[in-house]
């Protein structure tokens, strides 16, 4: 059995009337890739924003290798090990894409509170800022402005970044999302490469790369989590199926 | 407006590099107001220098705001209360009979910085507007405590007993010497303030600035960095505060108040943010303005207002929006200017109220609409091919008019 890296405890949350989560209880296993899929306002960027420390949610705990981290900064979380891409992509617009990057090294590696050296001239930040670069093929690209990379590249330029924080734990909000068919097949081309290497949780709502990249899938509807386990097995689940896939049952 | 500095390269070459244009401008900069002395020299040399010294003194200010508001996105409006906090604290400690360097000038910088931190812990919690009023409100408070400081003058100020001694001597009583001295700190202040922003911290202070969430999902605390931007800033200004102290032997309550804070967000802004030479030759701008503008008329400011509107409709780049606009255009390559080029362009620019006649007529006529609106549907059928027809007419009129006389020339050009 594989130890878990992650576990969510009776997680809730709601806004107003609105219920985004509802007693979610999960575990991500070391080395998985769990691919959380629901329709449209199921909650699932709410989850991941939840897990990430950018939302607080109402009730429940979530535990992250056997400790507590419900009320830790987002910025605490990432110093842990957590690394997040967004569905909406944030990436620093007017900074190249290699300083993108090397300020994700930056940040765990040494202190941020130098005043006189020169940052962009730090050739151990480039250098793994630049391996990580390449690792998404992005390193042609590295002096281009971020705000002036396409939808894909900027894509991948946060996956990147995930990957210079040396992550434990990798939480992609639709990777896809808005990617032509050309650049999700490299989007999960290069997601294959991580496959194994780190625990994922992946939320996104191109079928065919979640069947191609899972372990395991959980399947969130209206808050709450109506199927998980293996991708056969959630496939054939006559519930999901009902409220997810929009087959009659 | 970019966010980056213009001036920071964004690559990282390992050999030492030529330093880049705003760095020439720097010192340029730098070498004329070092050159001022001479070129003053017998002319009303003490009052130009008196100028210049406002000038460079200024300048320490604004590079000290231009940290916040072009590094770290932070518009204080409050920043004069540093101004006022270094001035009133070298002072004080000059009327106490303690108007030494080694105690004025650490005095002056430490209130500053205790100002700083105390008011900056809160107001950085605060983004946009909200960090505006804040800091207005914090620095008005400054202002109010001063004016009710009666056993240090009150309402009417402070008047020093003497500048600041430097190991018991007046050195900084020579104005030459005290010129050099504010320089020499204007330049310490650029080093500084550009290797600040070009470092680790700088980066993240940007980074900032770009995108918050981002940072924080790599694992920055904001409000660490910008606390931190917000108390060397304000040390700064402390430094320039002193300077002001010192230059006028006298420190009142109107140095803190929210016009001198504005003044010094012009300065930023006229001169243009983004840059370091920018704020600086904006507090140079503006000071030689007021200087200009104050002898011609009393009512000075009834034309520096809508200059600075003018300047921030137009350009808002500031000055140095501008100087980098320039040099865009002249890194473009250029098409050399031939007559039938020039008469081309001369008729494209003389025809453009015919296109805009014309595009009246397409508006006006080829929708009868406009014609008939209360005219009964009937009559407005019964017109509509005439109207149509006639419009069509007088819209290919201009048209025609110019595809003829543009070949008509090229033509006689050619022959």
């Amino acid at each position: 059995m594989k130890r878990a890296v992650l576990k969510l405890d009776a997680l809730s949350k709601s806004f107003g009337a609105l219920r985004v989560a509802e007693a979610i209880g999960l575990e991500i296993l070391a080395g998985e890739t769990h691919a959380i899929i629901g329709p449209n306002g199921a909650g699932k960027t709410s989850l991941i924003n939840q897990i990430s420390g950018a939302l607080a949610p109402d009730k429940g705990r979530i535990v992250f290798e056997g400790r507590d981290v419900t009320w830790m900064s987002m910025a605490a979380r990432a110093h842990l090990g957590f690394a997040r891409s967004f569905q909406i992509t944030q990436v620093l617009r007017h900074f190249s894409a290699l300083e993108n990057v090397a300020l994700a090294v930056q940040a765990r590696s040494g202190s941020s509170f130098r005043f006189w050296q020169a940052a962009a001239g730090e050739a151990a930040l480039n250098r793994a800022a630049m391996r990580s670069l390449d690792s998404v093929e992005l390193a042609a690209r590295a002096d281009t402005p971020a705000g002036s990379l396409s939808h894909g590249e900027k894509r991948r330029l946060e996956i990147a970044i995930a990957l210079a924080q040396a992550p434990k734990l990798l939480l992609l909000d639709e990777p896809m999302a808005g990617a032509g068919i050309e650049e999700t097949q490299r989007l999960v081309a290069t997601l294959k490469s991580l496959k194994g290497r780190y625990t994922i949780v992946l939320v996104e709502h191109d079928m065919q790369a979640v069947f191609a990249l899972a372990d395991r899938i959980s399947v969130l509807v209206a808050g709450r989590i109506i199927a998980s386990g293996e991708p056969q097995a959630v496939r054939a689940n006559a519930a999901v199926r009902a409220a997810y896939l929009g087959e009659a049952t | 407006m970019p966010g980056a500095m213009r001036g920071i390269p964004a690559a990282a070459p390992s050999a030492p590099r030529a330093p880049s244009f705003d760095q020439c401008l720097a010192a340029s900069l730098f070498a004329l107001l070092a050159l001022l002395p001479l070129l003053s020299h017998g002319i009303a040399s003490s009052y130009s220098l008196l100028v210049g010294e406002r000038a460079v003194i200024f300048a320490i200010a604004a590079l000290s705001l231009e940290l916040l508001i072009g590094a770290g996105g932070l518009v204080s409006f409050g920043h004069a209360a540093f101004l006022g906090i270094g001035a009133y604290a070298a002072g004080i400690a000059a009327s106490h009979g303690l108007g030494t360097l080694c105690l004025a000038l650490p005095a002056a910088l430490a209130a500053s910085a205790v100002f700083a931190l105390a008011t900056g812990a809160i107001a950085v919690r605060t983004r946009g507007v909200y960090f505006i009023m804040i800091t207005l409100a914090f620095a008005q408070m400054a202002f109010f405590i001063a004016t009710s400081l009666a056993p240090y003058g009150g309402d009417d100020g402070l008047t020093w007993p003497t500048r600041t001694m430097v190991l018991g001597r007046p050195i900084l009583k020579d104005q030459l010497t005290f010129f050099y001295v504010c320089l020499a700190l204007l330049v310490a202040t650029y080093l500084g303030v550009s290797r600040l922003i070009a470092s680790r911290f700088g980066r993240v202070l940007r980074g900032l600035k770009d995108n918050e969430t981002r940072m924080q999902a790599i694992g920055f605390t904001p409000y660490l960095y910008r606390l931190t931007a917000y108390v060397i800033a304000g040390t700064l200004c402390g430094l320039a505060g002193f300077l002001l102290g010192n230059q006028a032997e006298f420190v009142s309550p109107a140095y803190m108040h929210w016009q001198r804070s504005g003044e010094l967000i012009i300065m930023v802004l006229l001169g243009g943010t983004g840059t370091l030479y920018g704020p600086m030759l904006g507090a140079l701008a503006f000071l030689l303005l007021e200087e200009a503008l104050s002898r011609l008329t009393e009512h000075w400011k009834v034309i520096l207002g809508p200059a600075l509107v003018l300047t921030a409709l137009f350009a808002s780049g500031g000055i140095a929006g501008a100087i980098a606009a320039c040099r865009r255009r002249r890194a473009a390559p250029r098409v050399p200017v031939t007559l039938p080029r020039l008469v081309h362009h001369l008729l494209d620019a003389g025809l453009e109220p015919a296109r805009s006649w014309r595009r009246a007529i397409r508006r006006r006529l080829l929708r009868p609409a406009h014609l008939f609106k209360r005219g009964a549907h009937r009559a407005r059928a019964a017109c509509e091919p005439a109207t149509l027809a006639l419009g069509r007419g007088l819209q290919a009129l201009p048209s025609l008019a110019e595809r003829g006389l543009k070949t008509s020339v090229e033509r006689w050009w050619r022959r």
